[in-house]
């Protein structure tokens, strides 16, 4: 696993990067302070997954990853969406049912969709999205248009069978996309130890993909990895695994309060205080000079804004009207 | 002077003639399957067609329905129009969530901006001796789907038409092939460009007393039982919806109040099959003309088994048919 300590300094690309990716991170622990919000003030319908603790791996991969390339999400999506480049006051808007939003209202917040950010649509059927980000990667080298996918899902997706089998067809005809594993270790309520045999990477390794695990909890980590491995398979060298380790701090969904049964206090603290991605970050920034605490407190200020906004205008927006009902079932 | 000549194709030809048409219209569209390029499938259905487009538009897939499925649905969203291959329709079990969940739902759940225009083509049928896990006709699964249109032709002619129609279409289509009629029906095919829209059913022959409704291999069976029953003096109208969904319910409902009788009949499961929701738009339509229940002809509530007399029991004959028809025509 890399460490921050094991980075080279020559990694450290330019200022610009590092502080974009910070306040991309404190907008996606933001928004999801927003979605917290809203849901247990009962004005978000369904469920909704918080992403908060794992913010450093969405915004590492897509960083490193171009606006015309692709991504696939999962159930616990908005950190991917915020990242690949969507708007907070549209997301807002579709995890309300608004026809501002996203998806008109029809999708939701497990399946926010943006075809001008390369968001293939988060799913909710775990693992269900590895084929579509597949074949994205099958017309992005049949097209010959450069792109890349990245595929995203949790841990939990391991033991799905359409992994190995896309895996399988991706190093056979050398597909231009990067699975990355979350590994916040629970699949739902459940440790992934009582659900995952044997050697995680190993199972990329069979076939012949290359594997990388990283620290999901150090941006610059994330980063660096995935960029080697998306250059090399936009150079044509075929698909990667990454294995990104890391920890969702509340529950599996906003209602999960009770955790005790499932996992500890104590275990949650110490990820929380020892091992956040964005306080790293800041702490890196501040000792490399980038940025002072003012500038990062700023950075907090102006998000803190955009996303207060962003929310009163999908409050204000209006639900899509009966007629959307039966429009778009077909094309 | 648009070219009307035809010549005689079996289903087979008809099929392949589509997809190497539609191939040199547009470099977009390529096909995925197990043993599709040099094989031409076991069915010898695309014999031609990677030599003709090469191993990068025909391409040979491991045995992997799910997992090139969802390559199919992931690579029309992005820029190409994929024609997937399912050897057999039991098969498209194993694709049930890329083509239930992903394909299907897509476009809705993102409000209409990402699109899905692929092909599923697979088969239907029994009568081969091929046992319960390679003789199902499962189009009743799909056509359940909002989100997925259905297509089930029943001569070459059809075939043809229908088949470019679905690879031009925006929208992820299933289309389902029996496989007796591959080699074994032969038919007319214009020489030249057609093209058959989705939701026009066809009246294959047309009548005055009973209407037949029949769909793929079952439409030969209806025409053959429409011959044994103008021996007896009855009047059969057949009618091909030829889509399942979108489904023609005016040319059903116009035929069934014209004749006052009607059967429908079809190679699927009878028990919450497509003959269930035939039979119902019937009824609803046309009640009030109608001289009998609409009667449902479908395959036995039971796995397909291979014992050729046991087999041979399974599926509606001209035979059955003939008699259901006799004697809904006799009764009122
Ligand atoms: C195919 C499928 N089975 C079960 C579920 C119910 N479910 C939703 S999230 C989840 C756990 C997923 O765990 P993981 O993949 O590790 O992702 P995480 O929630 O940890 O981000 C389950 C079982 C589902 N959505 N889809």
């Amino acid at each position: 696993m890399t460490t921050l300590s094991e980075l080279p300094v020559n990694t450290i690309t330019t200022k610009d990067l590092w502080m974009h990716a910070h306040r991309q991170m404190v907008r996606i622990r933001l928004f999801e302070e927003q979605v917290n919000e809203l849901y247990t003030r009962a004005l978000m319908p369904g469920l909704a997954h918080l992403y908060v603790g794992e913010e450093a791996i969405a915004v590492g991969i897509c960083e490193a990853l171009d606006k015309e390339d692709y991504v696939t999400s999962t159930h616990r999506g908005h950190g991917h969406c915020l990242a690949k480049g969507a708007s907070p006051d549209l997301m807002f808007a579709e995890l309300l049912g608004k026809e501002a939003g996203y998806c008109r209202g029809k999708g939701g917040s497990m399946h926010i969709a943006d075809p001008a950010t390369g968001n293939l649509g988060a799913n909710a059927i775990v693992g269900g999205s590895m084929g579509i980000a597949t074949g994205a990667a099958f017309s992005a080298k049949h097209l010959k248009n450069g792109r890349v996918a990245a595929c995203f899902f949790g841990e939990g997706a391991l033991g799905q069978g359409l992994f190995y089998e896309e895996l399988n067809l991706a190093q056979l005809w050398k597909l231009p996309v990067i699975y990355v594993c979350e590994n916040n270790l629970y699949n739902e309520y459940t440790h992934y130890s009582e659900t995952t045999a044997g050697d995680i990477c190993a199972r990329a390794t069979a076939f012949g993909v290359k594997a990388e695990t990283v620290d999901g909890q150090d941006l610059r980590a994330v980063y660096t990895t995935a960029k080697q491995l998306i250059d090399r398979a936009r150079a044509g060298e075929g698909p990667a695994f990454l294995m990104c380790n890391t920890y969702r701090y509340t529950g599996h969904h906003v209602g999960d309060i009770n955790r005790e049964y499932y996992r500890s206090k104590q275990e949650e603290q110490e990820w929380k205080s020892t091992r956040d991605p964005i306080k790293l970050h800041v702490e890196w920034l501040i000792r490399e000079n980038l940025a002072d605490a003012a500038t990062c407190d700023a950075v907090e200020a102006e998000v803190r804004e955009e996303m207060k906004a962003a929310v009163e205008f999908a409050i204000a927006a209006s639900y899509p009207g009966p007629e959307e009902v039966e429009k778009h079932v077909y094309a | 002077m648009p070219d009307t000549s035809t010549r005689e194709l079996t289903f087979a030809q008809a099929v392949r003639e589509a997809l190497a048409e539609e191939m040199r219209l547009d470099a977009r569209v390529c096909i995925l399957g197990e043993d599709v390029a040099e094989a031409g499938t076991p069915f010898k259905v695309l014999s031609g067609l990677v030599e003709e487009f090469g191993t990068d538009r025909v391409l040979d897939t491991p045995i992997s329905e799910a997992g090139f499925t969802g390559i199919a649905v992931g690579a029309a969203m992005t820029g190409l129009r994929p024609v997937v291959d399912i050897m057999f329709g039991d098969f498209l079990t194993l694709t049930m969530d890329q083509m239930v969940n992903q394909a299907a739902k897509i476009h809705y759940m993102s409000g209409g901006k990402w699109r899905v225009p692929m092909v599923l083509r697979t088969t239907l049928g029994a009568s081969r001796r091929s046992a319960a896990q390679h003789s199902q006709s499962l189009h009743a699964w799909l056509s359940h789907v909002p989100g997925l249109k259905v297509v089930i032709p029943s001569t070459p002619y059809d075939a043809k038409g229908l088949l470019k129609t679905a690879i031009r279409d925006e929208n992820p289509v299933v289309f389902f092939e029996d496989k007796m009629m591959h080699h074994k029906l032969k038919g007319p095919v214009p020489t030249g460009e057609y093209t058959i829209p989705f939701g026009v059913a066809d009246v294959k022959r047309v009548g005055t007393d009973i209407t037949l409704v029949a769909t793929s291999s079952m439409v030969q069976v209806a025409l053959g039982a429409a011959d044994m029953l103008a021996e007896v003096g009855i009047s059969a109208e057949v009618v091909d919806p030829r889509t399942m969904w979108p489904l023609d319910e005016k040319t059903l409902i116009e035929s069934a109040k014209k004749t006052s009788r009607a059967i429908v009949i079809d190679e699927g499961y009878g028990r919450y099959g497509v003959t269930a929701e035939l039979a119902s738009v019937i009824s609803e339509g046309a009640f009030y003309h109608l001289d009998g229940p609409v009667i449902r002809m479908g395959a036995m509530h039971v796995p397909i088994p291979f014992s050729p007399p046991l087999e041979d029991l399974t599926v509606p004959t001209e035979k059955t048919l003939f008699a259901a028809a006799q004697k809904l025509c006799s009764k009122s």
